[in-house]
């Protein structure tokens, strides 16, 4: 966090705060739109997810549409192929924004599966303590221990590569981490006055995790959120180099890598774009997520 | 030290064991088998190869002769390479596995160690920036992209260095193995020197460093001597993750630059049904993983009077 501001800003900042209170979440606000990283990166990237989802829908070209003729032609605006042809002959940019329309999907969801999983394993954990807390943490520590990526590729390889598989397999090896920061959380909560004051009103214990730990717990998350989103998308290319990801005629961003890495030598730019396209949407979910922890907690540098 | 070491081993077999069942059930429930050739085989043949190996056994007692062989040492043989044993492939693709791996730890501590110690120094300079800029870049890159650029640009277009394959009259040459090394230690570079800068900034900022400073020692000893040894902690306990994720990476480097090493042979063994090496490769690597997690856990003991196991 750069701590230098304009006068007048800093003048702005106070006269706002004289006239109302400003939650911790104004605050985080206030500082995140300082970022100019953070803050280019946030339209970049609501570009590419317009683009990755409406695109394909505009775009005079199908993705999955072959031209015989017109197999491997370098980027031309020629029939508007701006990205060039595959080896198929197929245009690489509808592939390209399908593939990442793939790609972002995995990343999404994925995620989510890892954060439902991973804030209520550690909120349970960090809330009841004790015994309960000791087990849960260690299961946390052994699952660390294990090659989990062999296990993607075995889970893989014995059913078939199905899309949900592949949401629930990387979901399920991302959440350790999430419960590690949420159980650390939750413990420095739960000494908390208001967690004391609804324990002694009658709360349920499942009422006060709901209710009162997993909104309070939401910022470190949020930013691991957007940390593990890339995560993800590398996971999810990573297999699909391999071979082992999304199936024809679906394709993401690391099955079209993989394609452009094969005919790298007499096509490169059927490497060149897909690489370049994902190299951006990481870039920009990584200066997100690096803004947003500046932003929720500045002093954690 | 010692109570807590045989602790922590005594959790890894447990570990294990649990790794070696769900690996196990899982290659088991998987529809197709090892002998599905092209042309199905006459009944009785396929009885045959099926009772050679044991497997018709019913599945609970192909399980516990599995674990009675894991007790012997023994890895089975595989079921797709006729006369090689488990033990055979291991031995024969883990060295060239090991060799980068090692290498590229090594490479990536030395100079993500001087780059991060530079930042932290020179913080909100250029340098610092263009360290910082450096290590974004290599953790956002994937190595399934670098792999294939470096092999095009430097093999092929420049022709500088040959563009992947270890040649297996020729064994593994520093050539062979430079492009695989810079490739696998990219993205640790990128991670270690962020480390060591956060870490290195902090270090510089306490009060011993100030008072090395304060009673005349030489701005090289301050930081050789006073503030390395304090600031490479992190580092150390980095070191066990950093092995998993050499691992994981080296899977996809030796498919790259067509490597004969341990986790392409586990990518073609899964996809072939060969069982025993599967669990071969995931025990070993299983194994690693939490030995050098332990390494790494005393090592930063060792190394920080402040730590203490009992």
């Amino acid at each position: 966090m750069v701590l230098t501001s304009t006068p007048s800003e800093k003048a702005g900042l106070l006269e706002k705060s004289a006239v109302q209170g400003r939650s911790l979440w104004d605050d985080a606000r206030v500082r995140m739109m300082r970022n100019k990283a953070a803050v280019a990166s946030m339209i970049l990237l609501a570009v590419l997810v317009f683009l990755a989802f409406f695109g394909p829908l505009l775009w005079v070209h199908e993705a999955t549409e072959i031209y015989r003729d017109r197999v491997q032609i370098p980027p031309t605006l020629d029939n508007w192929h701006i990205f060039g042809t595959d080896a198929q002959g197929r245009d690489l940019f509808a592939r390209t924004l399908v593939g990442l329309r793939m790609s972002l999907l995995v990343g999404v969801v994925a995620t989510a599966v890892s954060l439902v999983i991973g804030v209520f394993w550690g909120a349970t954990a960090g809330f009841l303590g004790g015994r309960v807390d000791q087990v849960m943490m260690r299961i946390v520590d052994v699952l660390y221990s294990i090659p989990f990526i062999f296990f993607v590729i075995i889970l893989m390889v014995v059913f078939g590569r199905n899309i949900i598989l592949i949401f629930v397999a990387i979901g399920a090896v991302e959440w350790l981490t999430m419960a590690r920061i949420v159980r650390g959380q939750t413990i420095s909560l739960r000494a908390m006055e208001f967690v004391e004051a609804a324990k002694a009103a009658g709360v349920s214990q499942f009422s006060i995790i709901r209710r009162h730990i997993v909104p309070n717990v939401l910022g470190p998350v949020v930013v691991y959120v957007t940390l593990t989103i890339p995560a993800v998308i590398l996971a999810e290319s990573f297999l699909s180099f391999l071979g082992l990801g999304v199936q024809e005629p679906l394709t993401s961003l690391g099955n079209l890598i993989a394609n452009g890495a094969r005919d790298m030598e007499i096509a490169n730019w059927t490497l060149f774009f897909p690489a370049a396209t994902m190299m951006i949407t990481l870039f920009c979910f990584n200066f997100i997520g690096d803004g947003l922890r500046d932003a929720i907690d500045p002093k954690d540098r | 030290m010692i109570g807590y070491i045989a602790r922590r081993l005594l959790v890894a077999i447990p570990t294990i064991l649990v790794i070696i069942t769900v690996a196990f059930f899982m290659m088991r429930i998987a529809p197709g088998g090892p002998f599905d050739m092209e042309q199905p085989m006459p009944e009785q043949i396929r009885q045959n190869i099926l009772a050679h190996f044991g497997m018709d056994q019913p599945l609970w007692k192909q399980y516990v002769d599995y674990l009675a062989g894991l007790l012997r040492g023994d890895l089975g043989p595989s079921l797709k390479f006729r006369d090689k044993t488990v033990a055979d492939i291991i031995s024969e693709g883990f060295p060239v596995s090991a060799t980068i791996g090692l290498l590229s730890i090594s490479l990536a501590l030395m100079i993500g160690g001087v780059l991060g110690s530079l930042a932290a120094l020179r913080q909100n300079t250029s340098t610092d920036f263009g360290v910082v800029g450096f290590a974004t870049v290599g953790i956002v890159i994937p190595p399934f992209v670098v792999g294939p650029v470096l092999s095009l640009v430097v093999g092929i277009y420049l022709g500088w260095l040959p563009s992947g394959g270890l040649d297996p009259r020729h064994g593994m040459t520093v050539e062979r193995l430079i492009l695989p090394v810079i490739t696998l230690a990219l993205p640790q570079i990128a991670i270690i020197s962020r480390l060591m800068r956060a870490s290195m900034i902090e270090v510089i900022r306490s009060n011993y460093i100030r008072t090395a400073r304060a009673k005349g020692l030489s701005a090289g000893t301050v930081i050789v001597r006073h503030a390395m040894r304090s600031a490479i902690l992190p580092l150390v306990s980095y070191l066990g993750p950093a092995a998993a994720a050499l691992l994981t990476g080296s899977i996809v480097i030796e498919q790259v630059f067509s490597l004969p090493g341990i986790g392409r042979q586990f990518v073609f063994a899964a996809l072939q049904r060969d069982y025993t090496v599967v669990m071969g490769v995931v025990i070993l690597y299983a194994s690693l993983i939490i030995m050098l997690n332990l390494i790494a856990d005393l090592l930063y003991a060792a190394l920080n009077p402040k730590v203490k196991y009992d």
